[in-house]
């Protein structure tokens, strides 16, 4: 009898700590912790050239480490606030649903599982670079099209949704195929290199960022063939409205500078236009001289001034990392301003 | 008295294990509610969606998710299967060969295993897979006819032929595998009295014939459990398979909780199956530790 009464207590003893330990969790936004922290921690790949990669003086560099320090520049005033956590396409999810990290700024695919509640669950700021999957092959293969590639080996890295863009092309074309799939980009790198596969598949700026790599780059090729959109966005961990606005405004602010003409270098003279000339009241609400979008947004009203100063406008972080002159060259096409013929465009900023 | 505070101890226990199982449960409930994600398994009988580059039963992309994980898990069988046979075969003979009375014998297989000791498992795969199986040619290598021809395309032995992401990982956990057992075979032969290597050879039996019929029989009740633990890693280990492209479970399920979200189920789907093998690996080895070992030992 008395054994029954101990374990009945027992069990409710155990219920009651299980059930206090999580009522901590608070409804805040990861904005505050994030202020509170005095530190922002972001996802990135830490490997792909152009993109966010290690540099000589062990600092990463990159289209998405830019918007990690604009993120940060935003919500601190900082863009050096930035501890950045170098994940594997796999890890990337997990890392954001437990909270290890506050965003992810890593080459992620915007696509409907993702973003749905019923699947992924996060939420993608805006798109800061249009991809698409190609095929690299060895220019002497012979190979010319998806057609010459029946029956042959590809080198495909796991965790990402290329996989499934590459069984569906082939699929749709009747073709067999054998994928060789390996965990990381540097082993499908080397097992392509290796000549494992007759060809390696992943998005085509992860390829010309891999080949820029090569010991003789001119012999590969990268096929015409897109087997799929590949529209890349940084997000954040659903249901936190005030974090994922944040970083929505941040983007669209970094492509709005872009159009105004705003620049690293001459933000702050545009700054001072903007003080002493009242009716340029489009530009004074952008850098928050009036009105109250920052505000708004939980962010400081000047935020958009913090961000230019930290990163430039979108057009130089993608110049920077990505521009003709430096060491990834990819042409901007898709990624242009609308108005240039691109796809780049941001709602108005009232 | 004694009595009583045993028992208290062993309450407190129960409500500490309780307590951390409570927290636990509490967490994943809590969370899956606030991310709006139930458990659910319906993604268990969708089409895959992706290929395998092989596999030992007939599968198409447009197979069912859980009859992908199968043919994986068979896959990750096949090559523990294996890797289980050419480990205990190469773990023996070096175990047994450092304690052999030919000096250049146990030279080499102290050398082997001091060297594969030193150096992560993961190295040793990446090192057999893209430098030893990949530096392959790509025009097959036939050392001895049409026995054996080996490329960086595949490996065929007496027609049977393996890919070269199999043969690597083969190749890697035996060989990693192997230093292990070596060194519980020499362990166990070590448990045998000095005495009685000196009494079959001083009865003028060979080596060989000493040591199988003299000393392992005796050694053996000292080798089988530290060797079925090393089955155990060994199937373990199997999940890096990953890293030189072999299609096991670990591979598949990571593909396929990528591209499910359904992280939890999968890594569930993930440890049952896991707990499947090594039951299996276990229950095998308890049969053969009772047939083995003296019935007298046994008590």
């Amino acid at each position: 009898m008395t054994k029954r009464r101990s374990l009945v207590a027992l069990l409710s003893i155990g219920l009651a700590m299980s059930a206090c330990a999580s009522l901590g969790e608070g409804s805040a936004s990861r904005i505050d912790l994030i202020k509170k922290r005095g530190e922002l921690r972001c996802g990135v790949s830490g490997k792909i050239p152009g993109f966010s990669f290690l540099q000589r003086d062990g600092r990463y560099a990159g289209l998405d480490v830019d918007l990690c320090k604009a993120f940060a520049a935003a919500i601190m005033g900082d863009p050096n606030k930035v501890q950045y956590r170098p994940l594997t396409a796999p890890e990337r999810f997990t890392a954001l649903k437990t909270g290890e990290i506050d965003l992810l700024s890593r080459n992620t695919t915007f696509n409907l599982s993702r973003d749905a509640s019923g699947g992924n669950g996060v939420t993608f700021a805006p798109v800061v670079f249009h991809d698409g999957q190609g095929l690299l092959v060895r220019k002497n293969s012979g190979i010319r099209s998806l057609a010459d590639l029946k029956g042959q080996s590809i080198c495909v890295g796991s965790g990402t949704t290329t996989e499934q863009n590459l069984n569906d092309a082939f699929q749709s074309l009747g073709l067999p195929y054998k994928p060789i799939k390996y965990q990381d980009l540097n082993q499908v790198v080397a097992g392509y290199l290796q000549g494992r596969c007759q060809a390696m598949t992943s998005d085509r700026s992860q390829l010309a960022s891999a080949r820029s790599g090569f010991e003789r780059p001119e012999e590969h090729e990268i096929l015409t063939d897109v087997l799929s959109k590949e529209p890349l966005a940084p997000l954040s961990s659903g249901g936190d409205q005030r974090l994922s606005d944040a970083m929505r405004w941040v983007v669209y602010g970094l492509i709005t500078a872009e159009e105004m003409g705003i620049t690293q270098a001459n933000v702050d003279d545009k700054l001072q236009e903007a003080r002493e000339n009242p009716d340029l009241t489009k530009l004074r609400r952008f850098l928050g001289i009036e009105g109250d979008l920052g505000t708004k947004l939980g962010l400081s009203n000047d935020f958009v001034v913090n961000v230019i100063r930290a990163t430039g406008n979108y057009g130089e972080i993608y110049n920077r990392h990505l521009g003709p002159d430096s060491a990834v060259p990819i042409p901007r096409g898709l990624n242009q301003l609308h108005r240039d013929g691109g796809v780049i465009t941001a709602p108005p900023f009232q | 008295m004694k009595r009583q505070r045993s028992r208290w101890l062993e309450l407190l226990l129960v409500v500490v294990v309780l307590t951390l199982v409570g927290i636990l449960v509490n967490n994943l409930a809590v969370n899956l509610i606030r991310t709006g994600l139930g458990l659910s398994f319906e993604w268990l009988w969708q089409p895959a969606g992706f290929a395998l580059s092989e596999h030992t039963l007939p599968y198409q992309p447009g197979d069912s998710t859980a009859w992908a994980l199968l043919v994986s898990w068979l896959n990750s069988l096949r090559v523990i299967a294996c890797s289980i046979v050419f480990a205990t075969v190469l773990g023996v003979g070096a175990g047994a060969a450092r304690r052999s009375i030919n000096p250049l014998l146990r030279q080499l297989a102290g050398l082997y295993v001091g060297l594969i000791r030193q150096i992560p498992l993961l190295l040793q795969l990446l090192f057999w897979y893209f430098v030893a199986f990949l530096g392959l040619p790509s025009e097959p290598l036939a050392p001895i006819g049409a026995l054996i021809r080996l490329s960086n395309q595949g490996v065929s032995i007496l027609g049977l032929t393996l890919s070269v992401e199999f043969s690597a990982v083969l190749v890697g956990l035996s060989v990693f595998t192997g230093a292990a057992i070596a060194e519980v075979v020499r362990g166990g032969l070590d448990s045998v009295p000095r005495g009685q290597w000196e009494a079959f050879r001083s009865l003028g039996i060979g080596e060989a014939l000493g040591l199988r019929r003299v000393v392992l029989p005796q050694a053996l009740p000292a080798i089988l459990p530290a060797l079925s633990s090393q089955y155990l890693n060994l199937a373990k280990n199997s999940t890096l398979a990953i890293a030189v492209g072999y299609a096991d479970l670990y591979a598949v399920s990571d593909t396929t909780i990528t591209q499910t979200g359904r992280a939890i189920e999968g890594f569930l789907i993930l440890l049952l199956s896991f707990l499947a093998l090594n039951l299996l690996i276990n229950g095998g080895m308890q049969l053969l530790n009772r047939i083995v070992v003296h019935p007298a030992q046994r008590t």
